[in-house]
């Protein structure tokens, strides 16, 4: 009958040719691939990778010099960087606070504080969210209007003033902070969620799972739920990024990490009042903050273009 | 002054993406006149679509011309400045799109923007602007032209959005309309009644129409020539009457046999062409359609059908058609329709 | 049309009923909450115990929980927030002489950002890819990614003491031109963030406009290209640059209250942290009611204005 392309010596229909062709584009269109084509979201996951290398390897800096980041020396107190202390001793490369303590190496450790509270805060705000977000957008009625109107209320604060007040009656220290922060950001992410939710809900091929029988918990997880996935991923990342600056928000003010414990914002804060004398201990926990949250920002804008470039900004 | 309204020669427009250049269209010809229509019939991705966009110069930024002439009442639009493209477009090439509803800004008034398009290319002043629109509206058919003017696009049906593009399109007087399958997203009642519109202002205008439309039922109604493309190129180019009387080209064939028939004896399955298209990265080696064409031969794997005139005004681009090998096509043609009626049953 | 309009204003501003509600209950909850005595705070260390006995009356504070709360719901709805007990004015007042000062670097502020981000956004969607679009997106980022205090810090240490082009702190002696020299430091402050975001927003909602098809079928018909970007591209950009500005409102606010004290500008932001520091219950009670009823109007207004700019949404009966 008809020659068909098995024996077609033409390059464009043998189909090898094509498969070729094929496992190109698919190599192509993966999402690490997409990712590492994109330079920003790059340079965004090498600073991100930096700052927790640097936050893991805290302890190996005090190996090297010597240095703790919670050893008082009230003797000297504030030091110029560069100053060496004791003959034979490290140099203090960017000096000392007010209570003798070596900047960078608390700076440092402040790294790990500060990362455990975005991180944590974001992942409380993440789970919590999702899961309220997963339930209004899921069975909407009353349970959507009332969870719905519970984060509208919760919006209607500014977020700043919302984690002041619940720093105010939790009390300052690591844990409550990531609960301030989780909690303040839990609309956001049920927003989100929920809005993911209804769109995923209405397309059509859930109405056709739901004609062939399969029942709604199977539903949710098996379709709902990978489809929410980008668009929560994405903004837990820019999540992470603006809980580092609420962290630091909130130790400015005096409510959230207080001393001994280091973080970023804990040291900005205890150099606010000395800029005039000793401008470098907040110019350098600033810039610490910004080049981090930088980075994750650069990272998550360049996973939600990979994922869905749509997506709104 | 050249007879011909618009005249294109050999146009190449090709994409170039991240994995490779995809040659959207590669060395189309055809010519329109005045007064008279041309149809682009062919399936989605042959390129019709481009060819009129091509025409426009309204490509996206990764699709280039690459070669060919396309030449408009005496003009060579490939040497045309911004400046006076832009004065070309809308006033004598006038465009009419697949979606009415997205081919209008749909934060402003109807009224406001065929008033902003007259006075782009009329020295008139606004009030005289509305005053034609409302006329152009009533021309259209549109009921209540004066209310229609301040609505937004939303508030109105497809057909009737339609009916406003072209509306504008004719306040204009232009010399040729280029029309991308301007009624497949109506229904088919509002399509008749569209269709013709176009025609009626054919006849008082004396425009001529680029109809690009993949309905082989509209191109019967509508065009005076037709011309089928595939993948990129032209498989067939002649008068309608022609072509649907004696098609020579395998992929025509195909066309015309998967329209079904009310009349249709067989009670078997839907004709349909087997394979898909080729990529248009991949094309320019051979002959497009070999690889689904129940005919084809060596030859046609490795050299590209030159497009031949072998009757005249009918072109074809295929190796066993265009005289050197010649098939005994039309017998052949009703043997094998006769066979899949049996294969069928 | 303007029956919608009605009826949506209406429609919102019930719908904001019950989530003022909340609101005064969360507050009301929450300061509740707080530990320490407001009634030993005030009276200080030395205070004895029928003293403070007797101050927990004059406050009210001896009264069951829920009295307590229907008494402050009620006097919320006349208008009384309540008295301050570290500054012994009524909280209104209180407000009422911080609240221009806020207002008045929040509000230049924000018009500086809208205005230079705006722009800045058109030009880079318009020269998408150039050089001029990249450095701009990358100053823009880092705008988004610096804290707004620290920024106030950098700016007061570098601007004003080091280099001595601006007042270090204060708000001028009160004549006009003083009070502008000594805005500038912390308007530029307040609006390095929002011009960053607005910059971010605008060129990409701009260039989703620009690739939408009803402008590819307005080029077709020979509009010129100005007219296309400046009315046409530009008009449909701006649903969700006005969603943006809505969020910004809340976010100036925001980085008044956490910058006003770097500057010392006598606004609503040292107010609040005053009142954070000395349990002053109802201050932070009427702040924080007064801030949440502004973004509710704030919101209000914004979805008019959306309903306004972009006809559909009004005709599909709702925003968002």
């Amino acid at each position: 009958m008809a020659n068909n392309t098995a024996t077609a010596q033409a390059k464009g229909f043998a189909p090898e040719y094509d498969e070729e062709l094929l496992k190109r584009e698919r190599k192509a269109n993966s999402a690490w691939s997409k990712l590492r084509r994109n330079k920003t979201a790059m340079v965004g996951l090498v600073i991100v990778v930096v700052m927790i290398l640097l936050a893991v390897c805290a302890p190996l800096y005090t190996q090297i010099t010597g240095f703790q980041f919670n050893k008082i020396d009230p003797v000297h107190g504030y030091l110029e960087p560069g100053t060496v202390v004791n003959e034979g001793e490290m140099a203090h490369i960017l000096g000392t606070d007010k209570l003798g303590r070596d900047l960078l190496c608390r700076l440092l450790y402040g790294a790990r504080t500060s990362l455990i509270v975005a991180f944590g805060g974001t992942i409380v705000a993440g789970l919590i969210g999702a899961l309220l977000g997963l339930i209004a957008g899921f069975f909407g009625g009353w349970v959507d209007s009332l969870i719905m109107r519970i984060m509208d209320g919760m919006l209607s604060f500014p977020f700043i003033l919302l984690a002041i007040i619940l720093m105010t009656v939790l009390g300052s220290g690591l844990f409550n902070v990531i609960l301030a922060i989780g909690i303040g950001s839990v609309p956001n992410f049920a927003r989100v969620l929920r809005g993911e939710v209804i769109i995923v809900k209405n397309a059509e091929y859930c109405n056709a799972a739901r004609v062939l029988g399969v029942s709604n918990a199977r539903m949710l997880f098996t379709h709902i739920l990978p489809n929410a996935i980008s668009p929560l991923i994405v903004y837990a990342t820019l999540g992470i990024a603006g809980a580092i600056i609420s962290e630091a928000a909130l130790s400015f003010l005096g409510l959230g990490i207080t001393e001994p414990t280091p973080s970023w914002g804990q040291i900005l804060y205890s150099g606010k009042d000395v800029m005039s004398n000793h401008p470098i201990i907040s110019t350098v926990s600033g810039i610490f903050i910004l080049v981090t949250v930088l980075g994750f920002n650069l990272l998550g804008d360049g996973i939600r273009d990979v994922m869905d470039p749509k997506m709104k900004k | 002054m050249s007879e011909h309204v618009l005249s294109v020669k050999d146009l190449k427009t090709y994409f170039h993406t991240a994995t490779g250049i995809a040659k959207a269209v590669d060395g189309v010809s055809f010519t329109l006149d005045a007064g008279k229509t041309m149809g682009i019939v062919g399936e989605s991705g042959s390129g019709k679509s481009v060819t009129a966009t091509s025409i426009m110069r309204l490509l996206p930024q990764n699709g280039k011309i690459m070669g060919g002439e396309i030449d408009f009442d005496g003009v060579d639009m490939m040497k045309l400045s911004k400046k006076q493209l832009v004065a070309l477009r809308g006033n004598e090439i006038a465009m009419i799109f697949q979606d009415p509803m997205t081919s209008l800004d749909p934060v402003f008034k109807v009224g406001n923007q065929m008033v902003e398009m007259i006075c782009a290319h009329q020295n008139v002043t606004k009030e005289a602007a509305r005053a034609m629109a409302i006329e152009a509206l009533g021309r259209v058919g549109i009921p209540n032209p004066e209310k229609r003017m301040d609505a937004y696009p939303y508030e109105l049906s497809g057909g009737m959005c339609q009916r406003v593009i072209i509306a504008m399109a004719i306040c204009s007087h232009p010399k040729i309309i280029i029309a991308d399958e301007p009624t497949t997203a109506l229904d088919v009642t509002v399509q008749a009644r569209v269709l013709e519109l176009l025609r009626e202002l054919q006849r008082n205008l004396n425009t001529g129409i680029l109809l690009i439309t993949h309905n082989l039922g509209v191109v019967w109604e509508m065009c005076d020539d037709v011309m089928v493309m595939y993948a990129g190129q032209t498989v067939e180019k002649a008068e309608t009457k022609e072509l649907y009387a004696e098609p020579l080209h395998p992929y025509t064939w195909g066309l015309l046999d998967s329209i079904p028939r009310l009349s249709d004896e067989s009670k078997g399955m839907l004709t349909t062409i087997p394979g898909v298209p080729p990529d248009l990265r991949l094309t320019g080696e051979c002959c497009n359609f070999c690889n689904r064409c129940r005919y084809a031969q060596d030859i046609c794997r490795t050299s590209v059908p030159p497009l031949v005139e072998v009757k005249p005004n009918h072109f074809v681009a295929c190796h066993l058609q265009n005289g050197t090998n010649k098939l005994e096509r039309i017998i052949t043609r009703e043997v094998e329709t006769e066979q899949t009626n049996r294969e069928a049953e | 049309m303007v029956n919608q309009v009605l009826k949506t204003i209406l429609k919102r501003v019930l719908q904001a009923i019950p989530t003022l509600l909340i609101v005064v209950t969360f507050t009301f909850i929450l300061t509740r909450m707080i530990p320490g005595n407001p009634a030993q705070t005030i009276l200080g260390p030395q205070a004895t115990a029928e003293s403070i006995a007797a101050m927990e009356t004059k406050l009210g504070l001896d009264q069951p929980k829920w009295v307590q709360y229907i008494d402050y719901v009620l006097s919320v709805l006349q208008g009384d927030f309540g008295t301050s007990y570290s500054y012994d004015q009524p909280v209104t007042e209180l407000i009422a002489q911080r609240i221009p000062a806020t207002l008045q670097i929040t509000i230049i502020g924000l018009l500086i950002a809208i205005i230079i981000g705006v722009c800045i956004g058109i030009f880079s969607a318009l020269k998408q890819y150039s050089a001029g679009d990249y450095i701009f997106m990358v100053l823009a980022l880092v705008g988004v990614s610096m804290p707004i205090f620290w920024l106030g810090l950098m700016m007061v240490k570098y601007l004003a003491v080091d280099l001595g082009w601006f007042p270090v702190s204060g708000r001028g002696d009160g004549s006009f031109g003083d009070l502008v020299y000594h805005m500038v430091l912390p308007c530029l402050c307040l609006a390095t963030i929002p011009t960053a975001t607005f910059a971010r927003i605008t060129r990409s909602s701009m260039l989703e406009s620009i690739h939408a098809d009803s402008i590819k079928a307005l080029r077709a018909r020979g509009i010129k290209e100005k007219a296309i970007i400046w009315k046409h591209a530009l008009k449909n950009a701006l649903p969700p640059i006005v969603t943006v500005l809505g969020l910004q409102i809340a976010g100036c606010f925001t980085g008044a209250i956490l910058t006003e004290s770097i500057f010392s500008w006598p606004g609503m932001g040292t107010l609040i942290v005053k009142a954070i520091t000395n349990r002053d219950y109802m201050l932070i009670q009427g702040a924080v009611l007064f801030f949440a009823i502004v973004f509710i109007v704030v919101n209000l207004v914004v979805d008019l204005v959306y309903m306004i700019i972009n006809p559909r949404v009004s005709y599909e009966g709702g925003s968002k």
